[in-house]
């Protein structure tokens, strides 16, 4: 049970076979015995997960079942939640209770999920190892030597070792796509503009979008359906977006006729050879299914990385800069002045990795330099996007590697933030270009899980999920699960 | 690139020790360093992005849809007092 899909679990409270107590209280149990271990979680609120699954199990008893009727659904730390802390994983956010809750997580309890409790993330979603979070790294259930990615690695993590059968996490340049794919989940980015931003804490706002954590690619469909679609309130949740018939898309399952583009860009020299032959075979895999592999190029793809460090810490210093512990957040000791309360309050409560991102923004948007950096990035992001464009001219869905490499030691990266920023090189653009992304296992480098990313164009969630689909109907890679915590690897 | 450390963060509003603009120097100039790859990127008369998918800010009518809720909203500033944030003296 506890390696279960949310739709297995769906299944068996629908039959009666069980009760969404029951099924609470076996996440809660398995989270008490592994969270010491894992450090998944950063906030946990037993009573409250039972009351809800209680309430679920009280109106499933007199109403039809709601979409997510008793399904346990954790958070990552970025979501306002009403109940319990949102942190961020930011001292300066320390025991900061939001005042309402995300609009996402209006929908999940709309649609009838047990919210279980808000998960470990990079500080501010910025890191990619999870590793720059205040409250502690986080450990990949595959070998707890090494990181569960970032900066949804809390939500990862806790899905990988089933503390959670599912999990939202936000993704601003491979966010969720990147930890999934190196504990062996699935996740998906869902088109920008797509799933409301209101409530979320913000980090670069022309990139950041909230999606599912999953053990299969319905489970991610179920969720995206729940959370998705327009917010008057958030102005970047675009109003007149297609709508995808989510289920019915991870149903269709047929790779006959498909046009598969594989960049060259994503297939290059430095990256491991074993995640390499992975994503190769799984493309060989799509080949036998029906689909046809056509070789393109995203001529782009290399300034991705640059462009997205121009934009990202430019978004972040200016969307931080609220940060002034007047409203909220923390203030230090015995202010002098005006000045020293906002630049002491603000050099205690950020970690280093904010610190460095704030300052590359400010330096970006600097008197002098916003041309020369901020707009010059702003114009290779047209080019990037003009990339993808030209490319879906020719093929339905591209199919790449999620990360170079599988997970690093903890430890490992940390020296240097330039080689730490390049592990996201396969999932940048995406962001950049606003499209939907998807990772889902695709087979094991030296034991560690490896991510299969499937890119399709805006607003075509269905094309990404069906391929998904009917690559993990033909294998058995979804189903793998890290034996020290109980799953059949 | 050499980047003044020290304006940045206070720019920023960020105290920074002697130790960490010692550390963080070295670093901004590496990333900086890194993004400048961009400038060899022919981006003549291309048209910059901001919204991925070009949507153009919605309009909403101007009625007020929020209650009051300053007792909430205030209860997770660090000082306040008959319902006003305080802040250190700003004018002597």
């Amino acid at each position: 049970m506890p390696f279960s899909s949310l739709s297995d679990i769906q299944d068996r409270l629908n039959s009666g076979q069980t009760t969404a107590v029951e099924v609470a209280q076996l996440y809660l149990d398995r989270i008490a015995a592994f969270n010491d271990t894992l450090n998944a979680f950063v906030h946990i609120d037993p009573t409250h997960v039972l009351a809800q699954a209680e309430a679920s199990d009280a109106y499933r008893a007199k109403h039809e079942a709601r979409p997510l009727e008793g399904l346990p659904i954790a958070v990552k730390d970025i979501f306002c939640t009403q109940d319990g802390p949102t942190q961020c994983c930011s001292n300066i956010l320390k025991d900061f209770h939001a005042p309402y809750d995300a609009q996402v997580i209006t929908r999940l309890k709309e649609a009838g999920a047990v919210l279980v409790g808000k998960t470990n993330m990079d500080e501010f979603a910025m890191g990619s190892s999870n590793e720059t979070s205040a409250f502690g790294a986080c450990r990949n259930p595959w070998d707890t030597e090494r990181i569960p990615g970032g900066s949804s690695g809390g939500s990862a993590a806790a899905v990988a070792a089933a503390l959670t059968p599912a999990a939202l996490g936000t993704d601003t340049g491979g966010s969720i796509r990147q930890p999934a794919a190196v504990t062996g989940i699935t996740g998906l980015k869902p088109t920008y503009g797509r799933v409301s931003r209101r409530g979320i804490i913000a980090f670069a706002s022309s990139l950041d979008q909230a999606g599912p954590m999953t053990r299969t690619v319905r489970d991610t469909a179920m969720i995206t359906a729940a959370i998705s679609g327009h917010d008057s309130r958030d102005a970047t949740s675009v109003a007149d977006a297609p709508e995808v018939d989510w289920l019915a898309a991870c149903d269709a399952q047929d790779m006959k006729g498909l046009k598969i583009g594989r960049p060259k860009e994503y297939f290059v020299d430095g990256m491991d050879a074993e995640v390499r032959a992975s994503v190769e075979t799984a493309l060989k895999k799509c080949e036998e299914l029906g689909a046809e592999i056509i070789d393109i190029s995203l001529p782009h793809t290399e300034a991705a990385v640059a462009a997205y460090y121009v934009i990202a810490p430019s978004e972040a210093s200016a969307n931080l800069s609220r940060y002034d512990s007047v409203r909220f957040g923390h203030r230090c000791e015995n202010p002098e002045d005006l000045l020293d309360m906002y630049t002491r309050s603000r050099d205690e409560g950020f970690g280093s990795e904010v610190k460095r991102r704030i300052l590359t923004g400010a330096f970006a948007l600097s008197s002098g330099y916003y041309d020369a950096y901020y707009l010059k990035a702003q114009q290779v992001r047209t080019l990037i996007q003009q990339d993808f464009i030209q490319a879906f001219e020719e093929v339905d869905v591209i199919a790449t590697p999620t990360s170079p490499i599988p997970a690093f030691k903890l430890g490992e990266k940390t020296d240097d933030p330039l080689t730490m920023y390049l592990s996201d090189i396969f999932t940048i653009a995406v962001n950049l270009a606003g499209l939907p992304g998807l990772s889902q296992p695709c087979g094991f480098a030296s034991n560690l899980p490896v991510g299969l990313q499937w890119i399709g164009p805006a607003w075509r969630e269905d094309i990404v999920l069906s391929a998904a689909a009917a690559y993990e109907g033909a294998t058995d890679w979804s189903n793998k699960a890290p034996a020290t915590f109980g799953g059949e690897s | 690139m050499d980047i003044d450390v020290k304006k940045v963060a206070m720019l920023s509003r960020i105290r920074l020790t002697e130790e960490e603009a010692a550390e963080l120097g070295p670093q901004l100039s590496s990333i900086i360093g890194y993004v400048e790859q961009l400038s060899k990127i022919d981006t003549d008369g291309v048209a910059p992005t901001a919204h991925p998918h070009d949507a153009a800010m919605p309009l909403r009518a101007n009625v007020v849809t929020n209650t009051n809720r300053r007792d909430e909203l205030q209860a997770c500033a660090p000082k306040t007092e008959s319902g006003l944030y305080v802040v250190p003296k700003v004018i002597e």
